[in-house]
């Protein structure tokens, strides 16, 4: 079988678990990033946003757009950053006001039609090509070549973890995060104490959109994209958040980080087939097992 | 946003103009073929580049006069609609073409795969198809007898290579039952008929295949096969995904400085690996249907190297790639429709699908001449390797331009 | 949420007046003679309306539990998939080898005399509804212990999980798909048998679910959306009830699968079997924009859905997706409750609710 010879290959020359284990965590850190932003939006205004990967997308066209006119992908992060802060006010101002409160579909639809127009639009502006934005680095080899780390995805890995920092310095100092915190545990309480939640709520989204942004501009660089392939990216957000439940921000990081590995190994052992289904097998797992903690809680409760 | 409204108002004042150009001269009458193709979704790259395959052929046979059928003639003109790259919707539309547009004749979608769904549909209307694009032998043992298609069966779109990789071991005194292979195909219909045919080849010269990875449909990651292929080192790589496939694939294979000396993948062109990947891409063996340094020729685009020059000046989207043979052979197969209807002199679609299928007639894409089930036998498939950021011809040795560089030469 | 108590309050009385009025036996009529008569009048369309009934059919088993019992589930493409496939290995199954049929190296060509295909035909749809309900008893005893959003997002991972691993397996084909046998005869008369096997399950699934909602059970899948402790506490076992509302919408969508796969002509499993990013969604918007929880409701959505869809298919090529998704927004931003959700607000008296008037009803739902 093969998957066994896989895993022989793992035992037998350690060095390709190493190659396998720093890939992953490379990628699963921008996949941390845009869930760490969806985390932010469930938690704190109890919106699931299904563009999330659209967002991602969008930010990754920038990137390469700046990067077919002269203008180092790099800079695309923080213009992406700032491109989609305003896209997400926008959005905010005009859509996802009106569906805060509302029940789970109500959100999960709104994005998902805001998700649609963003992909064909994306497509009929840049066509439907897979692109990349050519950030002109090199790759670093170890043990004789066998692996590499693309010095790409070492700064795209090292921008997610400031970025990450950033917010989350922000959320602890800032009068902002508090407000945003406030509003996350008791929407009521935070506005009967003076908090303009709907100023938190559009802040919240707006900076989902930015970091998403971000995140898209650093998966130009590292991979490729296309205007349809934003789904990917929204359900990788899900299976994350959701695995790590979405009041838990460090969780949601490691989560995600753990789903770069947890890929690269499936798709290693596997075969490059289960690749995505280990990762909603792995959702679907989670839940249960979740779910099973909960009833027994109940079930000592009773 | 401003870019956007830029936008739209360029294609806002291109759709005027079209119409404007094709009221212009109304001497002839409107003949319409429909096609759903893909204009949104995963094959959306492809799907455009053979709808501009079709308009290019239309444009050309229209200005040289239309079809002349009988003692009439006739405009041609395609009306699209778009199949999201899902079969169910494929299938929905070649009816909504039959039934409601009432349109006689259809060109063929984009991919195998809606090929294979659009196919029974128009078979069932005894509609005549030429298709393009849907290369998969699974279409050519089903018993259609309205479907034609200009191109090569896909299992011989890495044969040569294949027979190459034999060819080589043999000269430097290996059998070629050493050869280790490594392939990494998507999960849809192309590929798979793709992979099946490597698989038969291999088969018969006891080669060992040490990876068969098949990538999922939406995946833009490939650095956990790629790991593989660096454990496993393999003397030929072989990859097939469409479009996202070839540019996943050249991009991750030089990042990752993957040294197998044989790499062959299907889609360079169209996902143009040369412009967006030339260090990576250097060496890669792409395989291609049409080739436009082949000498094939016809009187209405003249040579191959004609055709491609007409293109590049039409469109300028293509200027600085290299034309994708997915459009070459869209636009052979508007031309072998239109010669089949001039020689059937009717409308009628029984005579149409026998004049179709009594095609025997050279092309700047190449000979066309339909085997009994409907697909072409009288080209070849080409073997191209890039060398110094150029696709030359190197396989088969009747066409080959320059010798195969082995190893590949990656920079 | 409000408009959807005030008609709880009036659905049984609608149920115990057994003198069936007027309007209603005219209305019921008309859309029975409307379904026979259309395909006969607008043949060309009958592709199109086909896929209107079965449109219909996914927004009416949705709303079994996303408007009845108030679990919302993006998962129930999974069954429409299961459906498809189980009948097509039954139909190719009984007659050939499934493997080599499948298989994309294989040269032989399979054929299916006339008999052999209605026989497979009839024994894949039974195999279809039969196993698709045992699947959803299956994961429903994995997933019903999940609530709100845990359970939309779990039962989607069930359905993007199957058409992975369907993808995977080489005997049904894998990502190849599989090509259904023909449908033998006159292209002409085989549009005919898919339409009205489509319309028939629609009309089924309707009187069906009419029936479902003015039972016991009916009231238990309410009580069970309402508050499910409570419910628990009255001493409904919820989890049977669950299980057995989940497996009947699998029933009627495996049916549906089965259909759509032999009207189609070609199977595969992410686009045409478990496509969840659109027609499992698209179930999910038609019954919110007819109308959560009532019985018209899922049927107006889908009509009007549909009827935009190929509207802007045809005459918005390019746009067609931005002004669907635009439409999703504008829907669920704006309008909320839905169309039959407004009506019933507006004229309650059309859905023999009978409400006395004081000034702020209607008032109440506004926003």
């Amino acid at each position: 079988m093969q998957i066994l010879s896989n895993i022989n290959i793992l035992i037998e020359a350690p060095v390709f678990n190493l190659a396998l284990l720093i890939e992953g965590l490379l990628i699963g850190s921008v996949f941390a990033l845009a869930a760490y932003g969806l985390a932010l939006v469930w938690g704190v205004m109890n919106v699931k946003n299904l563009a999330q990967g659209d967002f991602v997308i969008m930010g990754g066209y920038i990137a390469w757009y700046l990067g077919e006119h002269g203008i180092h992908p790099l800079f695309g992060v923080p213009v992406a950053f700032l491109i989609l802060w305003c896209f997400g006010w926008l959005i905010y101002r005009t859509i996802i006001y009106r569906v805060i409160d509302k029940d789970l579909f109500t959100s999960l639809l709104a994005t998902f039609g805001i998700a649609l127009v963003i992909s064909q639009l994306l497509n009929l502006l840049f066509s439907s090509d897979t692109q990349t934005a050519d950030a002109g680095f090199e790759s670093w080899f170890f043990f004789d070549g066998m692996v590499s780390i693309a010095q790409v995805k070492l700064i795209a890995f090292v921008c997610a973890a400031l970025l990450a920092a950033g917010v989350i310095t922000f959320m602890k100092n800032s009068r902002m995060g508090q407000a945003i915190r406030a509003t996350a545990q008791d929407a009521r309480a935070a506005k009967v104490l003076g908090i303009d939640t709907d100023k938190v709520y559009c802040f919240t989204f707006s900076l989902n959109a930015a970091i998403c942004g971000a995140a898209g501009a650093l998966i130009a660089m590292i991979w490729v994209i296309q205007p349809f392939y934003g789904i990917t990216f929204s359900i990788r957000s899900f299976v994350i958040v959701t695995a790590a439940g979405f009041g838990n921000l460090p969780g949601v990081i490691a989560a995600g980080l753990g789903m770069g590995v947890l890929e690269q190994f499936g798709g290693f052992i596997l075969g490059a087939t289960f690749q995505q289904a280990i990762v909603v097998g792995l959702l679907v797992l989670v839940l249960v097992v979740r779910q099973m903690q909960q009833s027994r809680h109940r079930q000592v409760v009773q | 946003m401003r870019h956007f409204t830029k936008w739209t108002l360029a294609t806002v004042a291109s759709v005027a103009l079209v119409a404007a150009s094709s009221n212009a001269n109304a001497a002839c009458e409107e003949l319409v073929l429909g096609s759903a193709i893909s204009l949104t979704g995963k094959y959306s790259t492809n799907g455009i580049h053979a709808q501009n395959g079709y308009e290019f052929a239309m444009k050309k046979i229209n200005d040289a006069g239309g079809v002349k059928v009988g003692d009439k003639c006739y405009k041609l003109k395609v009306t699209y609609y778009d199949d999201e790259s899902t079969p169910a919707r494929g299938a929905q539309l070649a009816e909504r073409l039959i039934n409601q547009d009432k349109v006689q004749f259809m060109l063929g979608p984009y991919s195998s795969g809606l090929t294979k769904a659009i196919a029974p549909v128009t078979e069932k209307y005894k509609i005549p198809m030429v298709e393009a694009v849907g290369a998969s032998r699974s279409l050519f043992n089903k018993g259609y007898k309205y479907m034609f298609a200009v191109l090569s069966t896909s299992e011989q779109y890495l044969a040569s290579a294949i027979a190459a990789a034999a060819e080589i071991a043999k000269s430097q005194g290996r059998e070629p039952s050493s050869i280790k292979i490594a392939m990494a195909f998507e999960n849809d219909p192309f590929s798979l008929d793709v992979r099946a045919g490597v698989v038969e080849d291999a088969k018969k010269y006891a080669m060992k295949i040490v990876i068969d990875d098949k990538l999922p449909r939406d995946l833009s990651d490939m650095s956990a096969t790629l790991t593989k292929v660096k454990a496993l080192k393999p003397d030929l790589l072989m990859i097939s995904g469409h479009s996202k496939g070839a540019a996943t694939a050249a991009r991750q294979i030089g990042e990752m400085k993957i040294s197998v000396p044989m790499i062959a993948l299907t889609h360079c062109e169209a996902a143009n690996v040369t412009g967006k990947f030339p260090a990576a891409a250097e060496g890669f063996l792409c395989p291609t249907q049409w080739a436009e340094t082949l000498t094939y020729k016809d009187p209405l685009f003249g040579s191959a190297a004609n055709y491609n020059k007409e293109v590049k000046a039409a469109l300028p989207a293509y200027k600085d790639k290299t034309i994708p043979y997915q459009m070459a052979q869209a636009t052979a197969a508007v031309y072998v429709f239109s010669d089949a209807l001039t020689r059937a002199g009717s409308l009628d679609r029984k005579k149409v699908r026998d004049a179709l299928a009594a095609t025997d007639m050279p092309t700047f894409y190449g000979h066309v001449k339909f085997h009994e089930a409907g697909n072409n036998i009288a080209k070849p498939m080409v073997l191209r390797q890039i060398q110094d950021g150029k696709y030359v011809v190197v396989a088969p040795s009747k066409y080959a331009s320059h010798k195969i560089a082995w190893p590949r030469m990656a920079k | 949420m409000a408009v959807a108590t005030t008609d709880k309050d009036g659905a049984p009385e609608q149920g115990s007046g057994i003198s069936i009025s007027l309007g209603s036996l005219l209305l019921h009529g008309g859309i029975l003679v409307a379904g026979i008569a259309a395909p006969l009048i607008w043949p060309a369309y009958t592709i199109q309306l086909s896929v209107l009934w079965l449109m219909i059919v996914f927004a009416l088993t949705w709303d079994i539990l996303g408007g009845q019992m108030g679990y919302n589930s993006l998962g129930n493409i999974f069954f429409f998939g299961a459906g498809m496939y189980v009948s097509a290995v039954v139909q190719i199954g009984l007659y050939h080898p499934v493997g080599e049929y499948t298989d994309s190296a294989g040269q032989g060509f399979y054929a299916f005399t006339e008999a052999q295909y209605f026989t497979g035909l009839a024994a894949g749809i039974a195999a279809a509804a039969v196993l698709s309900s045992l699947f959803a008893i299956i994961f429903g005893r994995i997933v019903f212990g999940l609530r709100g959003p845990y359970f939309a997002i779990g039962t989607l991972g069930v359905a993007i999980a199957a058409g992975e691993l369907i993808g995977a397996w080489d005997w049904v084909g894998g990502g190849s798909g599989i090509s259904m046998p023909p449908f033998p005869g006159d292209p002409d008369i085989g549009k005919y048998f898919f339409y009205a096997q489509n319309f028939l399950l629609a009309i089924s699934v309707f009187i069906f679910c009419k029936w479902l909602y003015s039972t016991r059970f009916g009231l238990a899948l309410n009580a069970i959306r309402d508050d499910e402790e409570k419910a628990e506490g009255m001493g409904i076992h919820t989890l049977r009830y669950k299980m057995v509302a989940w497996s009947i919408a699998a029933f009627f969508l495996g049916i549906s699968g089965a259909i759509f796969g032999n009207m189609t002509g070609f199977i595969e499993p992410l686009e045409v079997a478990f496509p969840t990013v659109t027609f499992g969604i698209f179930m999910v918007l038609m019954v919110l924009l007819g109308g959560k929880g009532t019985i018209w409701g899922p049927i107006v959505g889908a009509v009007i859905f549909h009827v935009i869809k190929e509207v802007t298919w045809t005459y918005l090529l390019g746009w067609q997706w931005v002004a669907l998704g635009a439409l999703i927004v504008i829907i669920v931003v704006y309008f909320q409750e839905g169309v039959v959700g407004w009506l019933m607000r507006k004229k309650p008296e059309w859905f023999g609710i009978r409400v006395e008037r004081k000034d702020d009803t209607p008032a109440e739902a506004a926003e």
